[in-house]
């Protein structure tokens, strides 16, 4: 199937509608809660939380037996929870730091979750394999109610996030300063670490456990590259997800036998890295233009300065002299002389030069700091 | 401190955080309208005694009251500039926004900020020349800049006493100047500022009260009558006035 075909096909084809809805609406919920994440320096947190999440599957499967989607879901939502909660009580009672904390959560969880995992295969029941698929996820599992599940959640997501995005936002940047406000932040911190938990649990269907801190983390970082409003950075880190999810699914649906989850990621990764190079604030390649356009400006300064001292001598600002007595000094060329009266700061006449009004008020002030904070 | 209400009082205040105690057993009553700094070397607990006294890390033992009440009961009554290094400037937001945090609290859960709370955070920019900056990413504030919005989310609170730790740490002579005036200010009007400081060359030019602080309190009073060198020996340690002579 080509691309185009899976892109007409999506409204007509059910299950491909399906599974394009569920993966957009995953990528949004995880765009806009990743945001938080990041910007709370916990970039690491959806690793360890969807790590986590993996004996809890395991473990409601051992007990139920079953492997309806919602029990072993709710399993994970317990033992991510867990993880999560951990990592807060090491943090906060003993020296360790975040990261140490995160690491240590992310591989004691999984390691147990792959040891019970084993142990499930070993076991004489026919029920047993398919378990493997919440590692690396698979997108062709999710079925309608897995998807207004989502919708559901993440429309909740959204209401509260309206509903506190003052407190939320002020917890973010300054989480003492919340407290002296009279603001229960430990409150808000188990709201925002609770959906985030909600976030990764609906994604391990989908994108599975290994991958799933990307979904968190790609948009969002993709996103802030572009915006200094933290509401903007949201509704990006939103838009980039679900974009990543429809194309990701539409590129696996199209190549035969490319999994979901690691071509949503790969889709999401790639946002980051143009995100990365082409943002005209913080990209890298404005950033280097900016950097040699400024380099050249303080040259043609530094000519212009060089001008001014000789001009200021005069008591006729404007009189003309010879282009030869800038020989002296080698921060000049024809180009820049040229660039200097296109800027109506000198008149060029033959062989001689002269300072336009405009181009002395400019010289005379010129890297003056009082004057220029005060223009800002 | 005879007739005048006492802003803050502070009782048997005892903080640690390990086994080792930060602050060893603390009284202190801070009269209403003083400007007062609290000195001591590095590690004295200044800056935890600020925020034992704003709830922000919970004490041992001791108990802390804002005119004469519990300070959860009083929490609108007192506003807090933290120390410039304890948030991420790189944060998406503008100054502006950053000033407008200071309404929160008065708002309360849930509720937006609206035209009124617009205004009242322009307002403490005006006051604390940073308005043409109001649309400025915190970012690309400078240091001294990053502290007057500080200052001026503070200011927004419109409160009575004033907590700041260490707000002109890494500020240039302008910014100094301009704070100091701003603390000056709200002493006239008959609010109580607390200031963790650092310089104590300008204790006497710029407070009216000092606190020497220690892990356990030395003095706290006058500037006047108490800043003197048998009280800075004591609490830092070493002979002071031989030590400004050499």
């Amino acid at each position: 199937m080509e691309l185009k075909e899976y892109f007409s096909l999506v409204f007509t084809d059910y299950t491909l509608r399906t599974i394009t809805l569920g993966t957009a609406i995953l990528g949004a919920i995880c765009g806009m809660l990743g945001s938080f994440a990041v910007l709370r320096k916990q970039s690491l947190l959806g690793d360890a939380i969807s790590h986590a999440a993996l004996p809890g599957i395991a473990i409601a499967f051992l007990i139920t037996g079953t492997k309806e989607t919602n029990i072993l879901l709710l399993g994970a939502l317990i033992s991510g929870l867990i993880g999560a909660f951990w990592i807060r009580g090491i943090t906060r009672n003993t020296h360790l730091k975040s990261d140490t904390a995160l690491g240590l959560i992310l591989s004691l969880f999984f390691g147990f979750g792959m040891l019970l995992l084993t142990f499930i295969q070993k076991q004489p029941n026919a029920n047993q394999s398919g378990l493997d698929k919440f590692l690396f996820g698979q997108a062709a599992t999710l079925l309608a109610r897995d998807v207004w599940f989502m919708a559901i959640v993440t429309g909740i997501c959204l209401i509260i996030l309206i509903l506190f995005w003052k407190e939320f936002k002020l917890l973010l940047f300054d989480a003492d300063y919340t407290k002296t406000l009279g603001f229960n932040t430990k409150f808000i911190d188990i709201l925002i670490t609770s959906f985030i938990v909600l976030a990764i649990v609906l994604g391990l269907q989908t994108v599975g456990v290994v991958l799933m801190s990307a979904m968190l983390l790609a948009p969002a970082a993709a996103a802030r590259q572009w915006t200094n409003s933290l509401s903007v950075m949201v509704i990006l880190a939103a838009f980039f997800g679900a974009f990543a999810g429809v194309v990701g699914t539409g590129i696996s649906a199209s190549q035969d036998n490319l999994s979901t989850g690691p071509v949503i990621v790969l889709v999401a990764a790639v946002f980051v890295i143009f995100s990365f190079i082409f943002s005209p604030s913080r990209g890298l390649l404005f950033r280097q233009i900016r950097f040699i356009q400024n380099r050249k400006d303080l040259q043609l300064h530094k000519t212009l300065a060089f001008m001014y001292d000789i001009a200021k001598t005069h008591e006729d600002k404007s009189h003309p002299h010879a282009i030869k007595i800038l020989n002296n000094f080698h921060g000049f060329t024809r180009k820049s002389l040229q660039k200097l009266e296109s800027k109506n700061y000198i008149e060029l006449d033959g062989q001689m030069w002269s300072m336009t009004q405009n181009g002395y008020h400019f010289a005379a002030n010129l890297y003056n700091q009082q004057i220029n904070t005060n223009n800002d | 401190m005879e007739n005048k209400n006492l802003a803050v009082s502070v009782d048997d205040l005892t903080v640690a955080y390990n086994y080792k105690p930060v602050l060893w057993d603390i009284d202190l009553a801070i009269p209403e309208g003083v400007l007062m700094a609290i000195v001591g070397p590095n590690g004295a607990g200044k800056s935890t005694l600020i925020k034992s006294i704003l709830g922000i890390i919970n004490p041992i033992a001791g108990s802390i009251s804002i005119y004469g009440k519990p300070y959860d009961e009083q929490r609108k009554l007192v506003a807090y500039v933290p120390q410039k290094g304890s948030v991420d400037w790189d944060f998406p937001t503008t100054a502006l926004d950053v000033v407008k945090m200071g309404t929160y609290g008065s708002l309360g859960w849930i509720k937006r900020p609206k035209q009124k709370e617009k205004k009242a955070a322009l307002e403490a920019l005006e006051k604390v020349g940073m308005l043409a900056f109001k649309d400025r990413q915190i970012s690309q504030l400078s240091g001294g800049q990053q502290q007057r919005i500080f200052l001026a989310r503070a200011l927004v609170q419109n409160a009575s006493i004033y907590f700041m730790d260490e707000p002109f740490q890494g500020v240039d002579a302008t910014t100094e100047i301009a704070i100091i005036n701003i603390l000056k200010e709200l002493r006239k009007s008959g609010k109580t500022v607390i200031v963790v400081h650092h310089d104590l060359q300008t204790v006497p030019e710029y407070f009216d009260w000092v606190t020497f602080l220690n892990v356990k309190k030395i003095a706290t009073g006058p500037v006047k009558d108490i800043f003197n060198d048998d009280n800075l020996t004591k609490t830092y340690g070493i002979n002071y006035k031989v030590s400004v002579q050499q």
